[in-house]
């Protein structure tokens, strides 16, 4: 497998405040990676340390692909959303700027490359809204389209399924799927039943990372993995995977 | 009306007039375009930090007997770069920052004016403003800075929008964001420092959020929101500088009340306009 990015040993602070212990962490072409774990457990500062945002104060980060090759998909709560931009420029910003001082240049390929993913994601009438004015499940649909602008090789969302109704979060991993034969995702979320579903691999994320090799986990091991999580079955998930490794908790049949 | 009309034309054969004019142009131009960007990114408060903050160069000015104006030029950008850089390294809270520039320009501007042997002339026209004394020289200035500005954004448009929207995905993409945020810094801190004639220390936040307000009735985008407020701003300087001639009132406060009635005349046509496309339909 070829490896795209590798974590070595990585502490991350903020003030004095150890948020990520001792980490690590690869990711391979054709991963598909669900990070799960409690809020404020570091999931969004892995991500951005995946990134190259956050300083690591130990350890390293082997990025064996460009940093431009990986995609973005911040979380919600991270975007000002009274700003005066348009969707159209949106999902153009997310392409890189070869020359960013060379302003005189043809851009009607980008232009038409937006358009392009807006299409794909149904959301094309929006394109000259404001992104204020759109629901919160069709923005996370035009961050997405930011996100692949580059073509990425490795694409990193975090917490896409916030404020995305039922339907259109099938159709959102069913997409995930689709682009999984092109690129290594890692997905952030909350929802572990329903990405536990689509996703091949977790990490379950709570100052210290547990890689699990499979994508079916139960709250027993959850727990061993301080990772205190509900396990929610809804969604298109067959109850099936579900019940066979309930049986090795005591007390199942929770939900 | 007529002969009103006759004195408004009459007044531009006074130099000082005309130089009000153009003043109220060049101010429309770099305070709509500079505004627009501040109240995107909602840096309002960082913006009043430097405006502050500029006054202890004020004070240095007139002690040591240079251009108070120079002083404030200085003392602006360094506080400029100082909340940027502080910010960007998130050692520091950045309201925090902002405050201590905020008061630490305004004791040195007032110890200084104080230890300043004798009077300091002028020193209301840089609290309050006063657009009718601004010389030929701060005219030229003000339109070089004007040509400045829109040379920047016409050319630097997306990179300004990106950065300015999203900056750490715009990080992602390879921008050279804390490069940008530098430049934007200074421009805006050379912005406030040669409008303080034209509306003073005091009421210069106005003139960069208030035409924007109004600019940001009609668009939701950055693009159209500039000229837009560069528009807004010119009608209501212009305006303002009028009724402060023939009514004898102060013209910063008289550009300022201009631009609130602008924005509140203007709330009102939006809001009857929704409401006659509304029974309309
Ligand atoms: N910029 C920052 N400065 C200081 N502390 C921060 C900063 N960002 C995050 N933290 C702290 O680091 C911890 C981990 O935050 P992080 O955002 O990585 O959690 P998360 O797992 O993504 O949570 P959530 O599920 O709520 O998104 C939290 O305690 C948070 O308060
Ligand atoms: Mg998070």
């Amino acid at each position: 497998m070829t490896k795209l990015v590798e974590i070595k040993n990585l502490n991350v602070s903020y003030d004095e405040e150890r948020v990520l212990e001792n980490v690590a962490l690869t990711i391979s072409r054709n991963d598909f990676l669900g990070v799960i774990g409690p809020n404020g457990g570091g999931k969004t500062t892995l991500i951005k340390a995946l990134l190259g945002l956050v300083k690591p104060e130990r350890g390293e980060i082997i990025f064996h692909i460009p940093a431009t090759k990986i995609g973005y998909l911040p979380q919600i709560n991270q975007i000002d959303k009274r700003f005066p931009i348009k969707v159209i420029d949106v999902v153009r910003s997310g392409k890189t700027e070869k020359h960013p001082f060379n302003l005189f240049r043809k851009n009607q390929e980008e232009t038409t490359h937006a358009e392009n993913l807006l299409q794909e994601m149904g959301v094309l009438h929006l394109r000259n809204k404001a992104i204020g004015e759109l629901s919160g499940g069709q923005m996370q649909r035009v961050f997405l389209c930011r996100s692949l602008m580059n073509n990425p090789e490795l694409l990193i969302l975090d917490e896409p399924d916030t404020f995305v109704d039922n339907h259109f979060e099938s159709e959102l991993y069913e997409k995930l799927r689709e682009l999984n034969k092109r690129m290594a995702i890692v997905l952030v979320s909350h929802d572990v039943g329903t990405i536990s579903y689509y996703v091949k691999t977790i990490a379950c994320v709570n100052t210290h990372l547990h890689y699990h090799p499979s994508n079916i986990i139960s709250t027993t091991q959850l727990a061993s993995y301080n990772c205190p999580l509900q396990i929610i079955t809804h969604g298109p998930i067959p109850h099936t995977v579900l019940s066979l490794h309930e049986n090795d908790e005591q007390h199942g049949h929770n939900h | 009306m007529t002969s009103n009309m006759g004195t408004i034309i009459d007044l531009f054969s006074y130099d000082f007039f005309a130089n009000a004019f153009w003043a109220s142009l060049f101010a429309a131009i770099t305070c709509g375009i500079v505004g627009t960007y501040i109240v995107s990114r909602r840096i309002v408060f960082i913006s009043g930090g430097i405006t502050h903050a500029s006054f202890g160069g004020i004070g240095i000015g007139y002690f040591l007997g240079l251009n108070p104006l120079l002083g404030a030029a200085v003392f602006a950008v360094f506080s400029g770069l100082g909340i940027q850089f502080f910010t960007q390294k998130g050692k520091l809270r950045e309201d925090s920052s902002i405050a201590i520039w905020w008061s630490l320009g305004m004791a040195i501007g007032i110890i200084f004016i104080y230890l300043s042997p004798g009077y300091a002339p002028n020193l209301m026209s840089y609290l309050f403003g006063s657009i009718l004394t601004v010389s030929t020289t701060e005219i030229w200035l003000m339109a070089a800075l004007s040509a400045l500005l829109i040379g920047f954004f016409a050319l630097m448009y997306r990179v300004i929008l990106y950065v300015a929207f999203d900056e750490e995905f715009a990080k992602t993409t390879g921008l050279p964001v804390n490069l940008i945020n530098y430049l934007l810094i200074s421009l805006i801190a050379i912005t406030i420092v040669l409008n303080i004639r034209v509306v003073g220390i005091i009421l210069i936040m106005s003139l960069l959020t208030l035409p924007q307000a109004t600019a940001n009735l009609f668009t939701n985008d950055f693009k159209r929101m500039m000229p837009l407020s560069v528009a807004f701003a010119f009608i209501g300087s212009l305006t303002g500088l009028l009724v402060s001639f023939f009514a004898d009132i102060p013209s910063g406060a008289s550009i300022i009340f201009t631009l609130v009635v602008l924005f509140g005349l203007m709330k009102w046509f939006v809001f009857l306009r929704k409401k006659w496309l509304k029974n309309g339909r």
